[in-house]
């Protein structure tokens, strides 16, 4: 993966703002941010650690060719796709989107930050739920508890068995889903097929924008 | 005139027989208003009422009329009687609609309503119909200063309305600034690439149109006279002087780039890649004229990176430099970007700014830029030197808060707009004062500052038009736009304030259209605004004037010149009859028709002052006739009560109040005297521009009268009024009569 990452530095050698432009999805939006900065003031990750850079800074960054720091930063993944900058910009930049289109291709290239929780949660929900058909909540629930280890998974559980109970009680949470039982969707061959057939359009897709 | 016959005429409608007693207002104009005729009506303002009043001033002649009805602001087409001197009692929005209908409230209504047709009786009489000024000119045609965009736009935009116009350019050309732009920011949808200049095809309309005379390599040598009759000198090319009669004047003298080399740290001057935006101009002109894209003036290669520098010596808070934003630079910045982009998108552009503003279209333009591939940084610039064939340029990015550095084989300051404004009148009067005691230096100086004059005027206030803040002949933008304070001489274009050539090209429009309807007022002895229409002048009894000089020095327009013997010369069509001349003067010699010392001070000894046992003090209150009149009118139009016990007389000026009014409603036994004028200084309201403020000077001084009488200073009170404060103003009344209540009563009562 990282011989994409030397691959693309290469390519775009200190045009950093064009490589995002081709490669990144949404790309080609970062020139027309006017640095008004509502994107930031509107976040409401905004103050919280990891939020090294909010969109404004990130925007900025790609500009002024500072490809380490945009692709070391953690701020792109710290996005909860509230959509507010995105409802908010005056200049009608699609900032969740990009934000989404520079992690995504942080990740391509193998720089994504390890163990960061909103990408571990993204690729747990998107194996979770591509595997079932829908969610399995029990098990989704389980990996992210027991990612920082089985002490901390415990202790976390401990925390939240009111809740659990509560839920299970209620009727909201089927137990019987850790085992992989539990609620299953109709069709789940056709959903994997057209899940597959996906893939195969996006990667060829960027192939052909790697390429231009 | 032959023999005065007075009428007074007092309304019943609009509900003021239900309110006051009639009978008594026509026994109180009879009785004290010594009127030869007293009628009443129940509808004076209608098509019967006004033919009543007609008929007397025809058949019974009637010369002096005082009209007791509503506001002197409301119906003034129905009672427009041009021949006679006219007065108008205010007891609608004055009295009725102020007070409320109570049986308590009867007492002091009546008394107002009573005071007020007194107090219209007594101006009347001292009232004279206003012949016009007799010494009119009526030259048509339009003098035009400068042959840059606006001032091509003026002479076209006259010529269309008919009038003859000529166009005087310092240059061997016409086109300004505009004409030496390779292109210019777009006027047309969609705003997204440059455009051509322009000044081609308004050249060849100017030069066919045979109402324009065009002088190139020309300057005005001399401007005498007044509107409607300037004589203007122009030096021509030959060395000789070409004598215009001229109606009105537009000057347009646009602007000069502040000089980058004031910007050393910015590498001007120190290497040939540093440009200003006019350098780049000329850069890209010169490219095209060869076919070849953009080449670095230091070695001649191809432009690769290019670095925008904006507010380069403007918007500058340390005083050094220019403190204002020009207003245009943004846009001409990424117009220029827009050269290097459209030629070859490889081109690296950076435009370095703090705040970009683009006004107009501007903000289309900008996204424009930004699609071409224009980068934008927020960054203020420390320093550009030189770096090998290029240059190196340190800035602060205030988004990513750090010091950073970019290489720019060609960098552009966007240094902004100096007024082309001529000498500054103050400082001129000052070198003039010290040159006439000796002073060497001083006389250079005066020298020096007189080469810098645009229009050489033989005005006794200086040979050009007065500055504002930062040396730009500017006027309140909002409430009066292209006003300046010479009559008939206006100012278009950015030497009035900074602007772009779309903007400029309006103003310009503007000024030609104020430059006819001043000429136009001029031919008719009447006045410009804001008295438009008014056929008053002063007159000056020279008889009793001692030559002090406070008139043709505190004159706001320069309307008074000096004669050889040292008396004031009246320019009557320069005049915009504020009367501030009436208000300066020490022996009160100068008058109006229409409005003297004697007319306001005939009002202010009408009105009935009760005995210091009847516990109903008297409150004088002087109402500018401009803001705080109309303010007063609308509390009354939306019911807003306030005291019974103030008598408001309107005046044109706070400038024109002469203190005499002061001390003699104060001798008088008024308790309190109000002054509203409106606002002055650098946001200054003032429709008289210094009016307000010249009579503030001369109330500060009243303190010591006040004092000298042995009464409380705050019996005279100075407010600030604009037109808007509708709801508050007869709050500030009733606060200020109650002040007064708690004195004791004036112990000048009863003299």
């Amino acid at each position: 993966m990282s011989d994409l990452n030397q691959e693309m530095a290469e390519r775009y050698k200190n045009n950093f703002l064009k490589e995002i432009e081709e490669q990144a999805e949404m790309g080609e939006w970062v020139k027309m941010c006017m640095q008004c900065g509502l994107c930031s003031g509107s976040c409401p990750t905004n103050f919280h650690s990891g939020w090294d850079h909010p969109p404004q800074e990130i925007f900025m960054l790609i500009r002024a060719g500072k490809r380490e720091e945009v692709l070391n930063s953690e701020g792109m993944y710290m996005c909860t796709s509230c959509y507010n900058c995105y409802v908010r910009c005056p200049r009608k930049v699609p900032v969740t989107h990009v934000m989404h289109g520079i992690a995504e291709y942080a990740y391509r290239i193998g720089r994504a930050p390890k163990a960061q929780p909103t990408l571990h949660l993204s690729k747990t929900f998107w194996s979770n739920a591509t595997k079932y058909g829908r969610v399995n909540e029990v098990q989704l629930t389980q990996s992210l508890y027991f990612k920082d280890g089985v002490g901390a998974g415990i202790k976390k559980g401990l925390e939240m068995k009111d809740v659990a109970l509560g839920l299970v009680k209620a009727g909201r949470l089927n137990p019987l889903e850790a085992l992989g039982m539990g609620h299953k969707c109709k069709d789940i061959k056709g959903i994997h097929a057209m899940l597959a057939k996906a893939e195969e359009l996006e990667a060829r897709n960027k192939a052909a924008k790697g390429k231009e | 005139m032959a023999d005065t016959k007075t009428a007074a005429y007092i309304c019943k409608g609009c509900e003021i027989d239900k309110r006051v007693d009639v009978s008594a207002l026509v026994k109180t104009a009879t009785k004290s208003g010594k009127m030869n005729l007293v009628r009443e009506h129940d509808f004076l303002c209608s098509a019967e009422g006004v033919a009543m009043i007609q008929n007397d001033i025809d058949n019974e002649g009637v010369t002096h009329a005082a009209i007791c009805a509503c506001s002197r602001r409301a119906k003034t087409e129905a009672f427009n009687f041009p021949t006679i001197a006219m007065s108008r009692g205010n007891l609608r929005e004055g009295v009725i609609w102020i007070r409320p209908d109570t049986e308590d409230a009867r007492e002091t209504t009546q008394e107002m309503a009573e005071d007020y047709v007194r107090m219209a009786c007594a101006e009347v009489k001292a009232m004279q119909v206003p012949p016009g000024n007799q010494k009119t000119g009526t030259v048509k045609t339009l003098l035009v200063v400068g042959g840059g965009m606006s001032g091509m736009t003026s002479a076209l935009e006259a010529s269309k309305a008919g009038y003859k116009v000529v166009l005087v350019e310092k240059t061997g050309a016409l086109g300004g600034w505009a004409g030496k732009l390779y292109r210019r920011v777009p006027t047309r949808e969609p705003f997204k690439a440059p455009e051509d200049n322009g000044v081609a095809d308004m050249v060849a309309r100017i030069e066919a149109d045979s109402n324009i005379k065009v002088y190139l390599n020309a300057t005005i040598a001399k401007t005498d006279g007044a509107p409607g009759r300037f004589k203007v000198e122009i030096a021509i090319e030959s060395g000789g002087i070409a004598q215009e009669d001229i109606g009105a004047i537009v000057q347009a003298t646009g602007f000069s780039l502040y000089d980058a080399n004031k910007l050393p740290e910015f590498g001007y001057g120190k290497t040939p890649n540093v440009v200003d935006q006019a350098g780049l101009e000329a850069l890209a002109r010169e490219a095209a004229a060869a076919g070849k894209p953009i080449c670095r003036p230091f070695d001649g290669q191809p432009v690769k990176s290019v670095v925008f520098v904006q507010c380069a010596g403007q918007r500058d808070a340390s005083g050094t430099h220019l403190q204002y934003c020009s207003g245009f630079c943004c846009n001409t910045s990424i117009k220029q970007a827009m050269y290097f982009k459209d030629a070859n998108p490889d081109i690296d552009t950076v435009v370095l700014f703090t705040d970009l503003r683009t006004p107009g279209n501007g903000e289309d333009f900008y996204r424009a830029a930004q699609n071409k591939g224009v980068i934008f940084s927020k960054g203020v610039v420390s320093s550009v030197t030189p770096s090998g064939n290029a240059c190196a340029v340190k800035f602060k990015d205030l988004i990513l808060n750090e010091d950073t550095e970019a290489q720019a084989d060609l960098v552009v300051l966007a240094t902004g707009m100096v007024p082309n404004s001529g000498p500054d009148l103050d400082q001129l009067s000052e070198a003039n004062r010290q040159a006439e005691g000796g002073d060497e230096a001083a006389k250079e100086q005066v020298v020096q500052l007189m080469s810098k004059s645009v229009l050489n005027l033989t005005y006794r206030q200086g040979p050009d038009m007065p500055q504002f803040k930062h040396g730009f002949n500017d006027s309140h933008f909002i409430c009066f736009p292209y006003e300046t304070r010479r009559t008939a001489i206006y100012t278009a274009g950015p030497v009035r304030r900074p602007m772009d050539i779309l903007q400029a090209q309006e103003d310009a429009t503007g000024a030609a259209m104020k430059a006819i309807q001043a000429l136009e007022n001029a031919g008719l002895g009447k006045a410009a605004h804001p008295r438009a229409g008014d056929l008053s002048f002063p007159t000056v009894r020279l008889e009793g004037c001692t030559q002090c000089k406070r008139c043709t020095v505190e004159c706001p327009f320069g309307a008074i010149d000096e004669d050889e013997k040292r008396f004031p010369l009246f320019n009557e069509s320069r005049c915009r009859r504020c009367g501030t001349c009436m208000g300066a003067c020490p022996v009160r010699v100068i008058s109006f028709e229409n409005y003297s010392v004697n007319t306001v001070g005939s009002q202010i000894k009408a009105v009935d002052v009760p005995d210091e046992f009847s516990e109903k003090p008297r409150i004088l209150i002087l109402a500018c006739e401009n803001d705080a009149y109309p303010a007063l009118d609308m509390a009354g139009m939306n019911r807003h009560e306030y005291d019974p016990y103030v008598r408001v007389i309107p005046i044109r000026c706070l400038g024109s109040v002469n203190t005499i009014w002061i001390t003699d409603a104060l001798n008088g036994g008024y308790d309190g005297v109000m002054l509203m004028g409106c606002k002055h200084g650098e946001e200054y309201q003032c429709h008289f521009v210094k009016g307000s403020e010249l009579g503030r000077y001369r109330l500060s001084k009243v303190g010591d009268t006040l004092k000298g009488m042995n009464l409380e200073t705050e019996r005279v009170m100075d407010l600030e009024v604009a037109i808007t404060d509708i709801a508050t103003l007869p709050q500030k009344i009733n606060d200020y009569a109650a002040l007064i209540k708690s004195f004791p009563p004036s112990p000048f009562k009863g003299f």
